[in-house]
C-alpha cells in the first residue's frame, strides 16, 4: 500500500503547479501580459542650452524635458514652441526646412507627415551610461575649440 | 404669557435644530459630492478624462502631492463652490440625456467642454492653480531655463496660468488653437 502511494504522490507533486513554477523562460516566470521588471524611469536632464552635434546631419538633441508632452493626431505640441509660427515668441529653434519635403523631395506648405513625430528622430538626454564604449569622434568641422 | 413664551421658545429651538440638519447635510453633500471618487463614478469621466489625468505629474509625482478632480475644478471658497454645483446639476441632466455617453460623442463636445474651462479659469485668474503654485513661491534658480523665461515675462505682462498650460491634466482635442483663439483666450 505505502510502496503504490510514495509514486503517486511523486507524479502529482510533479504535475502540481509549484513543480511548473520551476520553468523559466528567459523573460523570467512572469506571464506575457505582466511586465517582468518595474519600468525604470531615467533621470531626465534638466533644461539648459543647446547642446553640441557630433556630425553634420544628425538630429539635435533635445536640451529641455518632454515629460508628457502630446504628439497624437490631434495635437503635436512640440510644434506650439519650434512651428515657423511660433519659435520667436517662444525663443526656440525653428524646425529645420528639411521637414517641409516629403519622402520623394516635394515641398510642403507645413510639415511632412514623415516629420511629425519628432521623437522618432530627437531624443532628450538621460543619465544612462551607454551599454557599449563609444571611441566616436565629431568630424573637425563640428569640433568646438 | 409664560405659555406663549415657552411655545415660540420652542418653535425657535426647533428651528434652529432643523437649521443645524439641514446645513450640516447641505455640506455633507457639498464635501460628498466633491471628492475624486464621485467625479468618476459616470463612466464618461471614467473611460476618457481620468486616464488620461493618470499619465499626468498631478496624478503621479516625487513628492507624492496630488491635485485631485475638485482641486482644479471647483472653487474652494464656500461661494463659488455653491455655483459651480448648481451648474453641475445641469451636467447631471446631459447625463441623463447622454450627451456624452460614448467616446465619439465626448471627442465631438470636448473643445465646448474645454472652453467653459478655461474660461471660467481665465476669469478668476486661474485661481484654482494658484491654490497651489504661486510665482511668489517659484525658485528660479531650481527651475527649467525655459520656464524661467516664460514665468519671468508672465509676471511682466501680468498673464495668467492657463493662458500658458492648457492640456496640462487632459489630451487637447484637434483645432482647440483655433477654437481658443477664436475665443480671445
Ligand atoms: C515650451 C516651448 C517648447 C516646447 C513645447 C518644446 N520645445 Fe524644444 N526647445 C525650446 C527652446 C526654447 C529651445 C532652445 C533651448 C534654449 O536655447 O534655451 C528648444 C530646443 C530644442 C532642440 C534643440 C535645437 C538645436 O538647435 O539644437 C530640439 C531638437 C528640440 N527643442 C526639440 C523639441 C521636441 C521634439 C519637442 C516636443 C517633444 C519640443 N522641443 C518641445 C522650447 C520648446
Ligand atoms: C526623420 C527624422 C526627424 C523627424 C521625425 C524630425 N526631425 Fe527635426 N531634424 C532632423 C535632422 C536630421 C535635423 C538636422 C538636419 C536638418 O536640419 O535637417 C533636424 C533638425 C531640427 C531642428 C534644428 C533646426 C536648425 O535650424 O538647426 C529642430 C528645431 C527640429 N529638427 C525640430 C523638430 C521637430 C519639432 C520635429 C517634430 C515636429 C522634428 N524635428 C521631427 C530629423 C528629424
Ligand atoms: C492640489 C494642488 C495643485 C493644483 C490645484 C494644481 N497643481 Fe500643478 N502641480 C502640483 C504638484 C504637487 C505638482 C508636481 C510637483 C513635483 O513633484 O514636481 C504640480 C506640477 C505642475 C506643473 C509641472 C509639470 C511638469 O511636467 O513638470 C505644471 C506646469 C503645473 N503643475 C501647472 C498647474 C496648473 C496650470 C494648474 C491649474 C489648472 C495646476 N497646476 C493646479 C499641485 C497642484
Ligand atoms: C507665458 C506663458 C506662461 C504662463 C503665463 C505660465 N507659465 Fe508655467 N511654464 C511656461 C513654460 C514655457 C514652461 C516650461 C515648459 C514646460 O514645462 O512645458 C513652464 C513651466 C512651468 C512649471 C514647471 C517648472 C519646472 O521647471 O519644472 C510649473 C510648475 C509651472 N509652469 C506653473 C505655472 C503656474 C502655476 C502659472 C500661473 C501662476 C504659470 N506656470 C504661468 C509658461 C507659462
Ligand atoms: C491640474 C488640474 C486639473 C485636474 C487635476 C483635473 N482637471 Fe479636468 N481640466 C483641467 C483644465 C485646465 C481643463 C481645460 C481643458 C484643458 O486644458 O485640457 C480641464 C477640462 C476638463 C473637462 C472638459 C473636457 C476636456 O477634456 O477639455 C472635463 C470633463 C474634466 N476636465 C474632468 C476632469 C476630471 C473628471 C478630473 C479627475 C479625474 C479632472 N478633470 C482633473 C484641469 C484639471
Amino acid at each position: 500500500m505505502n510502496k503504490m502511494l510514495i509514486p503517486l504522490i511523486a507524479g502529482l507533486l510533479c504535475l502540481s503547479p509549484l513543480a511548473q513554477a520551476e520553468v523559466k523562460s528567459l523573460r523570467g516566470d512572469r506571464p506575457p501580459n505582466e511586465d517582468s521588471r518595474p519600468p525604470i524611469k531615467p533621470q531626465y536632464r534638466k533644461d539648459g542650452e543647446v547642446l553640441p552635434r557630433d556630425f553634420v546631419q544628425q538630429p539635435p538633441l533635445i536640451p529641455h524635458k518632454i515629460d508628457g508632452y502630446q504628439i497624437d493626431l490631434r495635437y503635436n505640441k512640440c510644434l506650439s514652441c519650434h512651428g515657423w509660427d511660433k519659435y520667436r515668441e517662444a525663443g526656440a529653434t525653428k524646425i529645420s526646412q528639411t521637414h517641409f519635403k516629403d519622402r520623394e523631395g516635394n515641398d510642403l506648405a507645413d510639415i511632412a507627415p514623415t516629420r511629425y513625430f519628432c521623437n522618432q528622430c530627437h531624443v532628450p538626454q538621460a543619465n544612462a551610461k551607454p551599454l557599449v564604449e563609444n571611441t566616436f569622434q565629431p568630424v573637425e568641422s563640428l569640433k568646438e575649440k | 404669557m409664560r405659555k406663549i413664551f415657552n411655545c415660540s421658545l420652542g418653535v425657535l429651538f426647533g428651528a434652529f435644530v432643523v437649521g443645524i440638519l439641514f446645513w450640516g447635510g447641505f455640506n455633507w453633500a457639498l464635501e460628498l459630492t466633491n471628492r475624486e471618487a464621485f467625479c468618476i463614478s459616470c463612466h464618461e469621466m471614467e473611460e476618457n478624462v481620468y486616464q488620461e489625468y493618470r499619465k499626468t505629474i498631478h496624478y503621479n509625482n516625487r513628492t507624492g502631492v496630488r491635485a485631485t478632480c475638485p482641486d482644479c475644478h471647483v472653487p474652494k471658497e464656500w461661494g463659488p463652490k455653491v455655483v459651480r454645483k448648481i451648474q453641475a446639476s445641469n451636467e447631471l441632466l446631459h447625463k441623463v440625456l447622454g450627451t456624452i455617453d460614448t467616446p465619439e460623442k465626448f471627442e465631438k463636445k470636448r473643445i465646448e467642454l474645454a472652453l467653459h474651462e478655461w474660461k471660467r479659469m481665465k476669469s478668476v485668474d486661474s485661481r484654482e492653480c494658484r491654490n497651489c503654485h504661486d510665482f511668489e513661491y517659484m525658485d528660479f534658480i531650481e527651475q527649467g531655463r525655459r520656464a524661467v523665461k516664460a514665468h519671468t515675462r508672465a509676471i511682466e505682462e501680468g498673464r495668467t496660468c492657463i493662458d500658458c498650460h492648457k492640456g496640462i491634466a487632459h489630451r487637447l482635442p484637434k483645432g482647440w488653437e483655433e477654437a481658443a483663439r477664436e475665443a480671445g483666450l
